[in-house]
């Protein structure tokens, strides 16, 4: 078996145990174990997709178990993206927070490992109840990360986050308990097989218990109506802890592509296509509610949380037209969202330390030290998310877009895409020219941040203006891993070789 | 028995939905754990209701109780368990912050 797999578990699972014992040790020791253990992760999980690119399916069983019996770990060419994906923010987003916002909690770094354990855990398991545990694995890092730092208005925002999240676990329990009861599966390669062979009597309990994942996956993906938990946990959190769960939205859109591709998929027989009636109005209008929230923002990472929603609702727009032009251009451009998201709240960060009192409200503030740097950064990024050439945000919506013309949503699609993002190129000019020029001369400016704390925010641009500089190797992998998640005879022969499909 | 434990089931989704709608954290918390405890019941029954069966092999038996669904809801004992203490101890924190047990931190409109 290749061990490789697993690495990208064991690695950050070790390392937190590591820094849990090295508690009573200085930060700066912590921080330098966790950004080299990061760092690895990058290398592994890279070498991971390198082996993913020829469309092998790699299997990793757990203790030699086979399959259905035993777990597995399984990485083809969409779990090694999302995790290379993972990996990257996670180093960006720490060389961010070990200029200093790492200190505010002792555990931080502790919890970020265990957030990455439980990120990677989720998209290479290929065991639905094991989804569960790894995404409860992120979930209970992820409340210890958004209180990190501490206040009223987080501990609030954190108590309306983990309720709403038990609520979900639950509601997963219970499709997973059905599902479990109906097929006598809970392995995703064996439940595509039975799901396909299911009794007619028990056609109704499955579909039920299908369209309850995708209630699940939902509200973890902030698809409306289930995304009004997202501006208060990420708008309240310190903004390196909401850059990190700029992720977070993205494994539910992957866990609604992996299960409804695989699971509950055109192969599917009686349960097939059973997200088409749903996906696609309900991504539409996640775009839709999003931008509203964006123009009524009163602070620049209150902005960046409703483009996390309005990048969720795109990226589902994409899945939802289903075709493998479709979902390729989705892959590219979770990709890019992901990093793009994750800059904004970098920004956000710097610049609301360099206003001082004022932070990132989006009022008049102090004239910002260094204007030239900080305006052409803001404006980097705001045209990378907006989606404005030549970034990766325009390559990413017009494949989305490209591939909606051959479908009967063709106006739909466009005209909602095209008109709310022109609304935020309004939304995010407005805040530019509120940050930027409506100074008020009055005001203490505060002291100027230095190059090094730039490190995450550059690097996370870097990757963006990567992404539109190979856009043509990234896309062709992306469009491969679609072609794989559309056809998944391979993924099952690979994962049960006994059994004949 | 199966109406029996099914009437059981619902009546604690019943009662958890009920009470974690509640406006106040400690209502939330119970309603929280009722859910907990109906979804563990409900994974348990996904094995089908048998008695006196052994869940591993046994010289001499025909019937076996399925060992999966137990397994599955010790893990999700445990789970619940965890997130039980850690939404308590949040909710003592945010009283204590908040000055106020309202979810929402302050006092909502009264009629």
């Amino acid at each position: 078996m290749n061990h490789l797999v697993i690495a990208p578990l064991l690695l950050p699972l070790l390392t937190g145990i590591a820094l849990i014992l090295m508690r009573g040790s200085a930060n700066p020791m912590r921080r330098t174990l966790n950004i080299a253990s990061t760092l690895v992760l990058v290398a592994f999980t890279i070498a991971l997709l390198l082996q993913a690119t020829d469309g092998s399916v790699q299997v990793y069983r757990l203790g030699d178990w086979s399959a259905p019996f035993g777990i597995v770990l399984v990485a083809d060419r969409l779990a090694a993206l999302m995790v290379v994906i993972t990996a990257v923010l996670a180093a960006a987003v720490l060389l961010h927070a070990a200029r200093g916002s790492d200190r505010d909690g002792r555990y931080f770094h502790v919890l970020f490992q265990m957030q990455l354990f439980g990120l990677n855990g989720a998209f290479l398991t290929g065991d639905l109840f094991n989804l569960f545990v790894f995404f409860e694995v992120l979930l209970i890092a992820s409340y210890g990360l958004l209180l990190h730092g501490g206040g009223p208005l987080r501990t609030r925002a954190g108590l309306h986050f983990v309720v709403i999240n038990l609520v979900g676990s639950t509601l997963f329990l219970f499709a997973v308990g059905a599902l479990y009861g109906v097929l006598g599966t809970l392995n995703m390669a064996d439940l595509a097989r039975q799901a396909a062979t299911v009794a007619a009597d028990d056609i109704g309990a499955v579909r039920a218990a299908g369209l309850l994942l995708f209630a699940v996956f939902a509200l973890k993906a902030a698809l409306a109506p289930m995304h009004l938990w997202l501006p208060g946990a990420y708008g309240h959190t310190s903004l390196p802890v909401a850059a990190m769960f700029a992720i977070m939205t993205k494994v539910g859109a992957y866990a609604i592509l992996r299960v409804y591709s695989l699971v509950f998929g055109a192969d599917s027989g009686p349960v097939a296509d059973l997200l088409d009636p749903w996906l696609l109005p309900l991504a539409l209008l996640t775009v839709v509610v999003g931008t509203i929230g964006l123009l009524a923002s009163r602070r620049l990472a209150q902005q960046a949380a409703y483009l996390v929603i309005v990048s969720a609702g795109t990226l589902l727009t994409a899945f939802g037209i289903g075709s493998d032009v479709a979902i390729a251009a989705g892959l590219y451009y979770l990709a890019h969202t992901t990093f793009a998201a994750a800059a904004l709240f970098l920004l956000a960060d710097i610049i609301g330390h360099a206003r001082g009192e004022v932070g990132d409200d989006l009022v008049a503030g102090p004239v910002l030290p260094r204007p030239q740097l900080f305006g052409g950064l803001f404006l980097v990024t705001c045209v990378a998310v907006a989606g404005i050439p030549p970034l990766s945000g325009f390559v990413g919506k017009f494949l989305i877009l490209q591939s909606s013309v051959s479908t009967p949503w063709l106006y739909w699609v466009f005209g909602v895409l095209l008109a709310t993002s022109l609304l935020t190129i309004m939304a995010l000019a407005r805040s530019g020219s509120r940050l930027f020029f409506a100074t008020d001369d009055t005001a203490a400016t505060a002291a100027a941040p230095r190059d090094l704390d730039l490190t995450g925010v550059a690097s996370l641009i870097t990757a963006g203006v990567i992404l539109v500089v190979f856009a043509d190797p990234v896309y062709e992998f992306a469009r491969d891993a679609a072609m794989q998640l559309l056809r998944p005879d391979a993924y099952i022969a690979a994962v049960l070789p006994g059994v004949a499909p | 028995m199966e109406v029996l434990v099914s009437l059981v089931i619902a009546v604690l989704t019943a009662c958890g939905v009920y009470l974690s709608l509640r406006a106040r954290t400690f209502p939330v918390v119970l309603g929280l754990t009722l859910l907990s405890y109906a979804v563990n019941l409900f994974l348990f029954v996904t094995g089908r209701l048998v008695l006196g069966a052994p869940p591993i092999i046994e010289a001499g038996r025909s019937v076996y109780a399925d060992p999966l669904p137990q397994a599955l809801v010790l893990t999700a004992i445990v789970i619940s368990f965890g997130m039980t203490a850690f939404v308590v101890i949040l909710a003592l924190r945010a009283r204590a912050e908040l000055g106020i047990d309202h979810v929402d931190g302050k006092e909502g409109t009264q009629r």
